[in-house]
């Protein structure tokens, strides 16, 4: 079979800074390919370079038998690229935005209205058809990107990250919509490369090439990348008020890779060789073998010495009575659409809290009111003891705040960013010299202190992030999305700080789409269609869903099946 | 809210000076606009081509035009003979004026009747053609007075610009103009950026009050404001020896009131503005119009009742009567005063939008 292309001892670096070193990929055809990496692993440029838009700075980018180096526009008739943002115009309809991309490839007549038939049935955009491109939610943009890739039936389809910021109902779609496209055009030989940042993608591709800063961890069928772990990993059953204690205490133990916080068990990685571990020992109840994930194999691979133990964190200020957050029907109202429909819930001290809800369904309305960041039309929000309604300064000194994208200032240091919150938090002299010292030290960014933050690496910009959120020391942490599209090394290093301070007594306020976070929480609130659907634990809503077919289901699983729309309401 | 305050103006100060495109945003204009303005932009005008279309062979008008070539603002670059020839040369633009003398001229003269000359400009420029005619009209009279006794002598002298330096007359009015754009500017990119950025929402859940973001988000475009306007002035007395006739206190405290205005009409567009584009976009359609209404080219006295009625709002304005007035003359308080409380009113009513904007953007 002759490949779609070919990439050999490729490098790339950008006015000195390496993206890629020592790539070598095949692209074969029937297949999709998943370039698979935390961010900045070098991905996009991965991308960039097969669709002829960058020249490698050495080695070979063979594509359907063009050297993309030299002879890119040859080949750029057959190839699809997707970017991470889509060029979808977005004052123009679902159906102006298909035609302007046949009219762009110079389609004829009757077989552009045979394509865009098929891609509006494929990605149920058909009802849609005379809605502004920008008022389609997230998902459906998406979809809408892939329906003008696919347009000109490429034989090489690139998706850059197109599962991003997409629910888990959403994300098992888009693969649906690809997949059947690919089986469509597989006698023509098509191939797709699919980049993305979530690992257990990486599972339900052909073949994978797993990125990590550049460099090439792993290559060839996902079966092989599992192989060396089969026999390893297992599930060990903990009484879930101690299973944060339990995994700092067994994480260093001889003969452990890895242990992770999925509900109320903790998932085990043993060194190879090391005997099954003994679930009386590290204190749980039980213990079963269980797969491997991508995941697990990407902890094997790269981790090294002990994992990371936050340093034990003082015990935050007297908890007052009663539970952190309190939610009372609260709603809130955009023109005639109700957001957030009478939610009630409360958060007790020292809980990790989760608000998961697909795109769009008033879980981020719902996390922004909390924080004060948006007023409610109606109902009370409680936040350590004072009405976020009235939105007071003296309420937000007593919160902290990360924001999904990195949200401190690029241009200042990583010491003038510090110092600005601690000022802004009204910190004397000597508490913000104590306070900055402290967080420098804690966050283990000392020698980075003087650096511009925004060009650090994202891990690092995330504990600076997390830092800033703290300095002030907080009663409640509200976090959005923290650890989408890191590499799993610095999630779990961000979430067992985030325990520590639970531990300490922090209320933490998670929202996310992101089912990994989920897994860390201590409860969960599924929000739909901004009503809320369900709360309970992650181990509760498993219990939830639990048939015979499906004994064991994932928290994915779970969250697909609890906000299935009721028919009818795809168009919303 | 003191130290709040200042934490906001601090960071804001080292962001736009650690951002290697905004320092040079800063730091250049001032610099290229002065040498611009004060050189290249002149209203003056030297070496006027000019045709000479003389019918008249007699001695008056060979000594008429002997003083328009003696003069250093006409050179003669030709001498037709018939209306088509004046006509191409006007159309081609090769003479910017025809001096026609028409025949009998110097009879009619040694005659004692009044001898006529005609003029012809190229209107297409009014602006010359008006600064034409009148060196012309210059030259002629003087000519006319020469030959006979004058019954009346005109002695001209030109107060607070005795030299009539054209740079006199545009710098103040650069310190005006400048130092209001880029306190604009800075007020209109500080909250457009932060949501740009994503950093407005975390600044917005820390207790920073509407009114401490304000403060904080006034004060660097004041400063940097007044930074530009004192750059300006420094060059103006330093290089090209400007006299500095008036108070400095009522210039600086004029300065300060103006920039007010400024900030708080950047931060206005600033809360409403969702990119840094449209910020931009924003002062640009503030911008233009104000400048044009100022004054600081055309006199606002010549525009008609409704557009200098327009002007009387344009902050620039009364800046300028400032700026041109404690530059070239001691400007009396009472009289600076008059030029003050307008922009006193602009800077409260606009701080007044400024603060319904930013709440509105705030929360």
């Amino acid at each position: 079979m002759i490949p779609l292309a070919e990439i050999r001892g490729l490098r790339h670096a950008f006015s000195g800074h390496v993206a890629l070193d020592d790539v070598a990929l095949t692209i074969a055809p029937g297949i999709i390919t998943g370039i698979v990496g935390p961010d900045a692993a070098g991905k996009t440029t991965l991308l960039r370079l097969l669709a002829g838009l960058l020249r490698p700075t050495a080695g070979e980018v063979m594509v359907l038998g063009h050297d993309m180096a030299r002879d890119a526009a040859a080949a750029h008739r057959d190839i699809g690229y997707m970017p991470q943002r889509f060029g979808l115009y977005e004052d123009l309809t679902v159906a102006e935005n298909l035609s302007l991309f046949a009219d762009l490839h110079r389609m004829p007549a009757d077989l552009r209205r045979e394509r865009i038939a098929r891609l509006l049935r494929f990605t149920t955009l058909a009802p849609v058809t005379g809605r502004l491109a920008g008022q389609l939610s997230g998902g459906m943009k998406q979809k809408l990107g892939h329906a003008c890739a696919l347009l000109a039936r490429p034989r090489l389809l690139l998706l850059d990250e197109p599962s991003v910021g997409v629910d888990p109902a959403s994300r098992r779609e888009l693969w649906a919509i690809v997949s059947d496209m690919l089986a469509e055009g597989r006698e023509e030989g098509m191939g797709v490369v699919w980049a993305t940042a979530y690992l257990d993608e990486a599972e339900r591709c052909g073949s994978v090439l797993l990125l990590h800063e550049g460099r090439v961890l792993a290559s060839g069928p996902p079966a092989d990348f599992l192989a060396p772990l089969e026999g390893r990993v297992w599930r060990l059953a903990v009484p879930a008020a101690e299973r944060r204690r339990i995994a700092r205490a067994i994480a260093p133990l001889e003969g452990m890779v890895d242990v992770a916080i999925q509900g109320d068990t903790l998932r085990l990685v043993r060194a190879a060789g090391a005997p099954p571990p003994d679930a009386a020992a590290l204190g749980g109840s039980s213990v079963i073998a269980t797969a491997p994930r991508f995941e697990d194999g990407f902890v094997d691979r790269l981790a090294d010495g002990a994992p990371i133990q936050p340093a034990a964190i003082p015990p935050v200020r007297p908890p007052a009575d009663g539970p952190a957050i309190e939610v009372r029907d609260l709603v809130r109202r955009f023109g005639a659409f109700t957001a957030v429909d009478r939610v009630s819930f409360s958060v007790a001290r020292g809980e990790i809290f989760g608000l998961l809800g697909p795109n769009g369904a008033g879980k981020s309305t719902t996390f922004r009111m909390l924080c004060g960041l948006l007023a409610p039309s109606a109902g009370t929000a409680h936040v350590a003891g004072q009405d976020m309604l009235r939105a007071s300064a003296d309420a937000r000194a007593r919160i902290g705040y990360m924001a999904q994208r990195f949200s401190l200032y690029g241009e200042l240091s990583v010491r003038e960013n510090l110092m600005f919150f601690a000022r802004v938090y009204g910190l004397g002299l000597r508490a913000r010299r104590a306070a900055v010292m402290d967080a420098l030290t804690r966050f283990d960014l000392e020698t980075v202190a003087d650096s511009v933050a925004g060009q650090l690496p994202l891990g690092v910009k995330q504990r600076l992030a997390l830092a800033a959120a703290l300095l002030h020391g907080p009663e409640i942490l509200f976090l959005d999305e923290p650890t989408s599209g890191v590499d799993p090394l610095t999630r779990r290093a961000f979430w067992s700080r985030i325990g520590a301070l639970a531990d300490a007594g922090v209320t933490i306020l998670v929202t996310s789409h992101f089912m990994d976070e989920a897994e860390y929480c201590d409860r969960l609130a599924i929000v739909n269609a901004g009503r809320l659907i369900v709360t309970g634990t992650p181990a509760e809503l498993r219990a939830r869903v639990r048939t015979a077919a499906q004994p064991d289901p994932t928290l994915e699983d779970a969250f697909i099946a609890l906000v299935a729309p009721p028919a009818g309401a795809q168009a919303a | 809210m003191f130290a709040r305050v200042l934490a906001l103006v601090l960071k804001e100060l080292a962001s736009l000076w650690k951002d290697t495109r905004t320092r040079m945003v800063l730091l250049l204009p001032p610099l290229v606009q002065v040498m611009i303005f004060a050189y290249a932009a002149s209203f003056e005008i030297r070496n006027v081509p000019l045709a000479v279309w003389n019918e008249d062979a007699g001695i008056a008008s060979r000594d008429l035009t002997a003083r328009f070539t003696g003069s250093p603002r006409f050179t003669v670059v030709a001498t037709p003979d018939n209306p088509a020839a004046a006509a191409t040369l006007i159309d081609a633009k090769t003479a910017a004026a025809v001096l026609h003398i028409p025949q009998g001229f110097s009879a009619d003269f040694a005659a004692g009747r009044t001898p006529r000359v005609q003029l012809l400009l190229d209107a297409r420029r009014s602006n010359t053609a008006l600064l034409i005619s009148g060196y012309a009209a210059t030259i002629i009279t003087s000519y006319a007075l020469g030959t006979t006794t004058p019954p009346l002598a005109l002695e001209t002298r030109d107060w607070f610009n005795p030299t009539l330096e054209p740079q006199w007359f545009i710098l103040p009015g650069l310190v005006a103009v400048l130092s209001l754009m880029m306190s604009i500017l800075v007020g209109a990119l500080s909250l457009a950026r932060e949501r740009e950025l994503g950093t407005f929402e975390q600044m917005l859940v820390t207790p920073l009050r509407p009114s401490e973001v304000l403060a904080g988000k006034a004060i660097p475009a004041v400063v940097v404001g007044l930074l530009e306007a004192h750059i300006v002035v420094g060059a103006a007395v330093l290089w090209f020896h400007l006299p500095f006739a008036g108070s400095l206190v009522l210039f600086e405290i004029a300065l300060f009131v103006y920039m007010l205005a400024g900030a708080a009409l950047g931060l206005a567009i600033s809360a409403f503005a969702r990119t840094q584009q449209q910020a931009i976009l924003g002062v640009f359609v503030f911008a233009s119009p104000a400048i044009i209404l100022s004054g600081f080219a055309a006199p606002v006295e010549n525009m008609p009742p409704g557009v200098e009625w327009i002007s009387r709002i344009d902050p620039i304005r009364y800046m300028l009567i400032i700026a041109r007035g404690v530059f070239l003359q001691a400007m009396p308080a009472e009289v600076a005063l008059t030029a003050i409380w307008p922009m006193a009113l602009a800077a409260v009513v606009l701080m007044g939008l400024a603060v319904v904007a930013v709440r509105r953007a705030v929360s």
